[in-house]
């Protein structure tokens, strides 16, 4: 009951600027603007499917990239002395201190044809490289912003693994390899699970970084959004989207959850 | 004690969402929403209006900008904000007037009125002239790095849509500027509501999009200057400034027409403080500080006896105030009433998001969709076959 109490002042902001946001949105989806009810929106949907499914494509490919680079440093950092620890987590977490806006720009400044990099190259005699303006780049984008997402739940979750069962599994014959691919991983699925999420979900709706290192023709779904509220004033349409997208998310999120059901439980 | 705690939070938490208690509460104060890089703000020993203003009237400004009118649109339409002096553009006075967005001025607290020149009042925006003052004019040409550019290439629209430059090429990044330009070339009047003109004109810039760079609207200035893209359509004015960073940029204006515009001073419905926006808008048309104003933003100034405070060079005041055989080939836009707009707005969009199907995506959510399932499947038959054989093992037991 205590616990519950504590709870409430969270429980009121979620109702306030959580559930109503949510009902403003489908009220919006659902009408047209005179605020006569549509199904108008909702079947604009199919028009924009190849959009959808590249915002999906490059979001699951950079999560991805994510968990292989994040899996060995947060691997790294769970494995180290606690003051290195300190360290390493405030290495993974400084770049964070900067706005996220001025992170992508520095590598458009970094990446451009007249760019730091391709001037350097130049200088060598060499020919530059088309390093922005492609999906690459976009992928680039989400990888370095969206890095430390995946870095603080997969350390979070090996930290915790318990040092005994890995013990025990090295005294009943498994090989340094083993011991991660039958103890240490399967353990670590949750942060994997959890660290995915939170990758996939800010990359699939991401339109800054499409706008500033993709080309004209990588229009993400978060553009379309973007540009449904920010310049042609047709919330409804935005909204209608937007709806579309949260329910392609939860549909994602719901499938990587089934990896963590079933996962059968190791305790001492 | 907790319940007390908790509250104290959740009040605290609103409290931070509510406006704060205005610093300057006896002071008054005007928010004026203006297009970036508009005003002179005392860069390289230029006059910084909004000081200036400030200083004579003790109104303090809070400045902001936008970089469409689109998106000053949408902003007021979808209200919260406090706006007193807004800088539309002609079609967008008129869209605004249409949907009674402004408030129409007192000209006793608008004395300089009187040397705006005749052909920038009663305009066919606003033809009683109740609402709008003129702030600037402009035309709107094509920008290109003399570098890069081939001089037989030049001269009209079509550098635009000259593969050579694909990848260096600019687009504007609203539909009316963006959509004039397919229209001049077309033969098309730059106003025209035929729904197949519309279309025809998408369909040119959907032609155009893979040899564009970005559609961008204030970061044309940073990506010319650096020369990280060498064309672009833009404002006349602008060009002056970006030209005095760049000096191998030039100008010309394309042979198929243009757009030719003014952008105005108007005051929103949402105003709080209408006499302090109208002095605002009064000390902005006093010849010396709309001279001095114009000379650093490099547009027309509405009033001839403003140009006498100009210290613009022949070629830029060429430029800001083009000879009759240039200015007779603009045309200006007219508000085409909203279902056009609307139609526009939606091929705007479809020109955005248009793109020859990509199969990358498709293959590789295909695949990743079998691999995820096929581990699924496979989890599942195993935890089946474990499950069974526990069982034949209690059972023997």
């Amino acid at each position: 009951m205590e616990s519950k109490r504590l709870a409430s002042p969270y429980l009121v902001w979620m109702a306030i600027f959580t559930v109503v946001p949510l009902g403003i949105v489908v009220w919006y989806a659902f009408t047209d603007s005179t605020g006569a009810f549509t199904l108008g929106n909702i079947s604009r949907m199919g028009t924009y499917w190849p959009i959808f499914l590249k915002s999906i494509w490059l979001a699951i490919l950079s999560s991805f990239i994510c968990l292989l680079i994040g899996y060995p440093v947060a691997y790294t950092i769970a494995g180290a002395s606690p003051k290195g620890q300190r360290l390493l987590y405030m290495l993974v977490m400084l770049p964070m201190c900067m706005s996220f806006l001025l992170r992508t720009l520095a590598w458009v400044a970094l990446l451009d044809d007249t760019g730091i990099i391709n001037n350097l190259i130049r200088s060598l005699g060499l020919k530059p490289l088309p390093l922005i303006r492609n999906d690459a780049a976009v992928v680039l984008g989400m990888v370095y912003n969206y890095l430390p997402y995946m870095i603080m739940p997969l350390y979070t979750v090996l930290l915790k693994i318990d040092r005994r069962l890995t013990e025990a599994a090295e005294d009943l014959g498994c090989r340094p390899g083993e011991v991660f691919t039958r103890v240490t991983l399967p353990l670590s699925v949750p942060g994997i699970i959890s660290g995915f999420t939170m990758v996939f979900v800010p990359a699939v709706s991401t339109f800054y970084i499409s706008q500033k290192m993709g080309s004209s023709g990588t229009t993400l779904i978060g553009d379309v959004i973007e540009s449904q509220f920010k310049a042609a004033y047709n919330p409804n349409l935005g909204a209608a989207l937007s709806l579309a997208l949260m329910v392609l998310v939860l549909a994602c999120v719901a499938i990587m959850n089934r990896f963590s059901d079933g996962e059968e439980v190791a305790t001492i | 004690m907790k319940r007390f705690c908790s509250l104290l939070i959740a009040a605290l938490l609103i409290a931070a969402l509510l406006p704060a208690p205005e610093a300057r509460a006896a002071d008054q104060v005007i928010n004026v929403y203006n297009w970036g890089q508009y005003i002179s703000d005392g860069t390289d020993d230029y006059i910084d209006v909004n000081a200036a203003f400030e200083e004579e009237t003790g109104i303090h400004v809070n400045y902001m900008t936008f970089d469409s009118n689109e998106s000053l649109y949408t902003k007021l339409k979808t209200g919260g904000s406090v706006y007193d002096v807004i800088v539309p553009s002609d079609y967008m006075v008129g869209r605004m007037i249409d949907e009674g967005m402004l408030l129409p001025l007192n000209f006793d607290n608008i004395p300089n009125f009187e040397y705006v020149d005749d052909e920038f009042k009663y305009m066919q925006h606003d033809p009683e002239n109740l609402y709008s003052i003129p702030y600037t004019g402009g035309t709107v040409g094509v920008i290109y790095n003399s570098l890069y550019v081939d001089e037989e290439d030049i001269g009209s629209w079509d550098l635009l849509w000259n593969p050579k430059y694909a990848g260096k090429i600019l687009m504007f990044d609203n539909p009316r500027d963006a959509f004039a330009i397919p229209q001049a070339m077309l033969g098309y009047s730059l106003n025209t509501t035929d729904e197949d003109e519309l279309r025809a004109s998408a369909y040119k810039l959907i032609e155009q999009k893979p040899l564009v760079q970005a559609y961008v609207m204030d970061q044309i200035y940073d990506k010319l200057e650096r020369e990280e893209a060498w064309i672009a359509p833009y404002y006349v004015g602008d060009y002056i400034q970006m030209h005095w960073e760049n000096e191998d940029l030039a100008f010309y204006y394309p042979e198929e027409g243009f757009n030719r515009f003014v952008d105005c001073m108007c005051i929103p419905t949402c105003a709080t403080n209408k006499e302090g926006a109208e002095a605002y808008i009064n000390f902005l048309l006093r010849p010396d500080v709309c001279g001095e104003n114009m000379d650093w933003v490099g547009y027309t100034a509405p009033e001839t006896a403003a140009r006498e405070y100009l210290s613009l060079d022949e070629d830029e005041m060429a430029l800001a105030y083009p000879p009759e055989e240039i200015t007779s080939r603009g045309q200006a836009f007219a508000h085409l009433g909203a279902e056009t707009t609307q139609l526009m707005d939606s091929l705007w969009l479809e020109v955005k998001t248009e793109g020859d199907v990509d199969y990358v995506p498709i293959i590789g959510i295909a695949v990743t969709a079998a691999l995820v399932g096929g581990y699924l499947l496979w989890r599942g038959q195993r935890t089946r076959r474990r499950k069974a054989s526990r069982c034949r093992k209690w059972k023997t037991a």
